[in-house]
């Protein structure tokens, strides 16, 4: 009993130092990208291949004037960059991250929380996730925060709707709330993508919309908002915000990898006939590259794709993806009433 | 109205189809557009590395030549201040005191010769309008500074060097083609 | 022991946030309060092992409903002290109302047997899978009702909110 909580103890900090140095190297990785994209280098100057370029812009933010509008509300401003991180580092804490490993006879799950109601812990994490940035919006005082906000806010929600109804049809499949059943029902090849291609592009769109990334990233939107909800911050709470733009997008990744691409499985690779406790290890690495090619998906998308107006933005959310999501769950209930 | 190029499209506000208005065909092609470029040749120059290829007759900073045996060239005439269409030239002139045949080639020189560097923008009219060969422009950048005043340039930072051994060159800019051509008295500006 | 300590502490900021509410002078502030009452709330469904009822409470009136509140309080700006002074007998109505409501609790809860409640470990009735059969099995029509009504009180709203007239 104590070697498990020491062990979860350990298994927690190691993912959320995972979590922050993911996002820490996501920054550089957006700009390498995004040059690449537009025929540049990116930045190679810090460090080779530009390496430390993350440390040296954390350092500038941590040194960065600390600035507060005098009118704004104190404790709230303080307060929405801070649960915005909060919140983006607690959904971590369901997802299991490889199969179990096995130390002195004893096993132990590469999961924090295997809660039986784990997609729905995601969806409530989510769904309070806007607080922070409606906080932050208003405690500025200042009306392109609060228009950020309030665009913030009406998205998410618009959003959230649509990207639940497109994981009900997965509930019904694998008759389970728990992530640890749903990635153990998709072993082998058994992925969930090739039963669900429409789910998948919808939570896909919604991703994209419920981690304010390009081309949904009107909350930010620069050339009419000048900075949308963080217009007025400065240093390291402008930081925590970007910061965890990059922790949402790292997190979102692992649950659609979880959740549509067969979690830590890959084909044939149980049956190479590794000991535990290395394919526990080689599970982990092929999760983190389904994660990893997420992040390039969205990196690739934001280079690509203009941002969308805000009336087309509430006219997908609202008058396509909802009915296609619901179109979905219909079409999976009768396969699986005819299947039985 | 005549086309300059054929690559214009006439447009119209048809109705998209289906498999417009999904977008998601579109939306692939926007992104192998993009994924192409990823690995495009880079354009970047690598600046402190690698320097941008100069063309041999760059229009950069300006130099005040001297003559074989070391004497200032320009008379002060003001042809180039008149050419200038900026007008960042300005100078004062002078009257060679017996003595000084070393200094200046002619009897009138420039004590003062000013280029205003934020007002220049480097067409080499002045190079084109002196009769006594004796302004040009170079290679060389005009360095950056952090007052407007320093952009002033007096004579201490146009008139090259005596020891001819760090003359400037600048036969590439004055080949007999160049000479011909400032002979010629048709040109307007020659005259 | 250890859920003691934390029955306590949710109970006490359950209390507090419920009692700021009222008392704090910004809007915003009672709103973000009132969140936080419901997170203690959620905390308590947990502690009772009712994890679907705790994970639903969150989603739907933290997640939802609070942020519309909240939309709503910050679009309004109701920063200024404008609430005017009630006359001195809608007071005392309120008063009485409120008091009450607090004789029928306590009346209530004097009667309540804690001896005979159960111990919320051994029942299984909030987890999701006996909540589902339950709801889908013994109250099917009850739940389906419920549903329809919640479609017509939908369909109502957008009808009120509609513009035009009808």
């Amino acid at each position: 009993m104590v070697e498990q909580i020491i062990y979860k103890t350990l298994l927690a900090s190691f993912i959320l130092i995972l979590s922050l140095l993911v996002a820490m190297y996501s920054t550089l990785v957006e700009r390498k990208v995004a040059g690449w994209f537009q025929d540049r280098h990116g930045p190679n100057r810090a460090g080779p291949w530009g390496l430390l370029q993350p440390l040296a812009d954390g350092i500038k933010l941590f040194f960065k004037e600390e600035f507060m509008p005098n009118s704004a509300d104190k404790f709230l401003y303080i307060l929405g960059p801070s649960l915005t991180m909060f919140i983006a580092l607690l959904t971590s804490a369901v997802i299991p991250w490889g199969p179990d490993l096995v130390i002195n006879g004893q096993t132990y799950a590469m999961q924090v929380a295997d809660i039986n109601i784990g997609i729905l812990y995601i969806f409530a994490i989510v769904s309070i996730g806007v607080y922070g940035i409606m906080i932050g919006g208003w405690a500025s005082n200042n009306k392109y925060a609060l228009l950020g906000a309030v665009r913030a806010s009406s998205q998410m929600i618009s959003y959230e709707l649509a990207m639940s109804l497109s994981i009900i049809a997965i509930v019904m499949m694998t008759g389970s709330l728990s992530m640890r059943d749903i990635v153990a029902q998709q072993q082998g090849f058994n992925w969930n993508i090739l039963y669900q291609p429409l789910g998948f592009l919808i939570f896909l769109i919604c991703a994209f919309a419920e981690t304010n990334r390009a081309p949904f990233d009107l909350p930010e939107c620069e050339t009419e908002l000048v900075g949308g909800y963080h217009t007025e911050y400065s240093s390291m709470k402008l930081g925590f915000y970007l910061f965890a733009e990059y922790i949402n997008m790292f997190i979102s990744g692992a649950v659609m990898a979880t959740l549509f691409l067969g979690g830590y499985h890959f084909p044939g690779l149980d049956k190479l006939g590794l000991s535990p406790n290395v394919f526990a290890f080689v599970s982990f690495m092929v999760l983190f590259a389904k994660i990893t090619f997420f992040g390039f998906i969205y990196m690739w998308i934001r280079w690509t794709l203009p941002r969308f107006r805000y009336d087309q933005l509430m006219k997908l959310g609202w008058k396509s993806l909802i009915p296609l999501a619901i179109l979905n769950v219909v079409i999976t209930g009768v396969v699986i009433l005819l299947n039985q | 109205m005549m086309n300059l190029t054929n690559r214009s499209k006439v447009v119209s506000n048809k109705q998209m189809t289906f498999w417009e208005r999904i977008y998601i065909p579109a939306i692939l092609g926007g992104m192998r557009i993009t994924f192409g470029h990823l690995f495009r040749r880079k354009t970047t120059v690598q600046y402190p590395e690698v320097t941008r290829e100069f063309s041999e007759i760059y229009r950069g900073k300006h130099v005040l030549k001297r003559d074989d045996d070391g004497r200032e060239r320009c008379t002060a005439c003001g042809l180039c201040a008149v050419a200038c269409p900026a007008e960042a030239i300005t100078m004062i002139s002078a009257e060679r005191k017996p003595g000084e045949e070393h200094l200046y080639r002619e009897e009138k020189y420039a004590s003062v010769y000013e280029i205003n560097m934020l007002r220049c923008i480097f067409c080499g009219d002045c190079e084109d309008a002196c009769p006594k060969e004796a302004i040009f422009l170079t290679r060389e950048m005009v360095r950056s500074e952090y007052a407007r005043g320093k952009f002033i340039f007096g004579k201490a930072e146009l008139v090259e060097p005596f020891d001819p051994a760090k003359r400037i060159d600048i036969s590439k800019r004055q080949t007999p083609e160049v000479l011909e051509f400032k002979k010629n008295r048709s040109y307007k500006h020659n005259r | 022991m250890f859920t003691e300590y934390v029955f306590h502490f949710l109970s006490i900021m359950a209390l507090f946030s419920a009692v700021m509410v009222l008392a704090s002078k910004k809007p915003i502030h009672s709103v973000l309060f009132l969140t936080m009452t419901f997170f203690a709330i959620a905390g308590h469904y947990v502690l009772l092992n009712a994890q679907f009822l705790a994970v639903v409470h969150v989603i739907v009136y933290a997640g939802a409903i609070m942020v519309l509140f909240l939309f709503t309080v910050m679009l309004l700006n109701l920063n200024k002290d404008e609430r005017s002074l009630k006359p001195m007998w809608v007071k005392i109505i309120a008063g009485i109302a409120g008091g009450m409501l607090m004789l029928i609790l306590v009346g209530v809860f004097r009667e309540y047997d804690v001896q005979s409640a159960q111990d919320p470990m051994t029942t299984q009735i909030g987890l999701v899978k006996n909540l589902g059969k339950i709801l889908y099995h013994d109250y099917l029509l009850p739940f389906e009702m419920s549903s329809v009504l919640f479609l017509t009180a939908m369909v109502g709203a957008v009808l009120l909110g509609k513009k035009e007239q009808i």
